[in-house]
């Protein structure tokens, strides 16, 4: 492949243009098709599936296909309880989701053990997988899920994946154009 | 509709057979029951766990209590014999309820099972094994029903403490102490409305 020339602008600046264009393409591509893995667990299960629904309708944010196979999802939405018995079942099917994976602990239990301060209930997910977008409520409306959904958007789309992940190919590129 | 005295008379029927019901069961096994109590038209018969079996097949065959409602299990951590074992029967025929309580002491810590006589006592069972320890002789299948199988306690015992205790088993699962900081989580029973309920209403105890 032949490699790209600096043409009559000031490559320097196109050259920045381009990384920020390419992150900005792929983190647009990437939040507005999150496929949630669906991990219902108790009662938030249910607003899960209303939020799924045509009133409120996850489908406008790209996210209707909730594969139950963690191996095609993006976000994993723990919607429920998480009980010591289910908490490492829980770790393992985020580990098989492949990379870039993001979690919304949605609603009380999966966020800090909600009401259910026990000796079988895990005070929240945090403890085992990394949280990007916790949703308070018991269980959170609709509406308070698809917010938490647009927060994590907003997250995603500062994040620099290209830079972080392909440093010496960003470095290399940069090189390459000024 | 009914005929007159069509409804009335079936009543009557039924409350004389549950009545016999129960007066045959004092009759048949007097010398065994250490106490019958009435409160509110519910009755209660404590039992020797010895005569377990035969009581239970004479409630189910002779009289007609075909349903187990529940069984359930109590701590009296600090009594002797410590565990308590509650069955609630109820005749579907006649619309009789029954309630049937018997001791266990820890050291001997098992009693005969009736999952041959009512099937749903298998699950019962196994969550008081699971719970308070109490084993079950005869269980076809005497295994953990809510916490898996290797958890080394028995939560709902009153020596183990409302937070839990640390356990681990790699793989399986792990068990944390609960942070209860910022007072009890629970309210006291009270006549007072849900907000001056609230536990945390309440003044810190130091």
């Amino acid at each position: 492949m032949a490699e790209t020339h600096a043409t009559a602008y000031d490559s320097k600046i196109e050259g920045n243009v381009i990384f920020t264009r390419f992150d900005a393409a792929l983190n647009w591509v990437r939040k507005n098709s999150l496929w949630p893995m669906p991990m219902g667990l108790a009662c938030c299960a249910i607003e899960l599936m209303a939020t799924a629904a045509s009133r409120f309708d996850i489908s406008r944010f790209g996210a209707e296909v909730m594969r139950f196979s963690p191996r095609q999802c993006d976000v994993m939405i723990v919607a429920g309880t998480v009980t010591y018995k289910m908490a490492l079942a829980v770790k393992r099917i985020y580990e098989q989701m492949p990379e870039p994976k993001w979690v919304i602990a949605m609603g009380a239990c999966a966020s800090t053990g909600g009401m259910y301060r026990s000796y079988a209930v895990l005070q929240g997910i945090d403890q085992l997988l990394p949280v990007d977008v916790y949703i308070s409520g018991c269980p959170p409306r609709p509406e308070a899920l698809l917010a938490g959904l647009m927060k994590l958007q907003e997250k995603i789309s500062g994040e620099r994946a290209f830079r972080d992940q392909a440093p010496q190919l960003a470095e290399r590129l940069e090189e390459a154009l000024t | 509709m009914l005929p007159a005295g069509g409804a009335p008379a079936l009543q009557r029927h039924k409350q004389m057979t549950s009545q016999e019901a129960i007066e045959s069961l004092n009759k048949w096994f007097e010398e065994n029951l250490q106490k019958k109590t009435e409160f509110r038209g519910e009755t209660t018969y404590a039992i020797a766990a010895s005569d377990l079996r035969e009581i239970a097949k004479f409630c189910r065959d002779d009289l007609s209590f075909d349903y187990l409602l529940d069984i359930t299990s109590i701590d009296n951590f600090g009594e002797e014999p410590r565990f308590e074992i509650v069955y609630h029967l109820y005749s579907m025929p006649h619309g009789a309820h029954l309630r049937l309580k018997l001791r266990v002491s820890e050291e001997l810590g098992a009693i005969d099972t009736v999952s041959d006589i009512w099937p749903t006592a298998d699950w019962h069972e196994r969550e008081i094994y699971d719970m308070m320890g109490v084993k079950f002789n005869g269980h076809p299948d005497l295994r953990r029903i809510l916490m898996w199988d290797g958890y080394p306690f028995f939560p709902l015992r009153k020596d183990f403490p409302l937070a839990g205790l640390p356990s681990d088993m790699p793989d399986v699962a792990f068990t944390k102490v609960t942070p209860l900081e910022g007072g009890p989580f629970v309210t006291v029973p009270s006549t007072a409305g849900s907000k001056d309920r609230e536990p945390r209403a309440r003044p810190r105890e130091l």
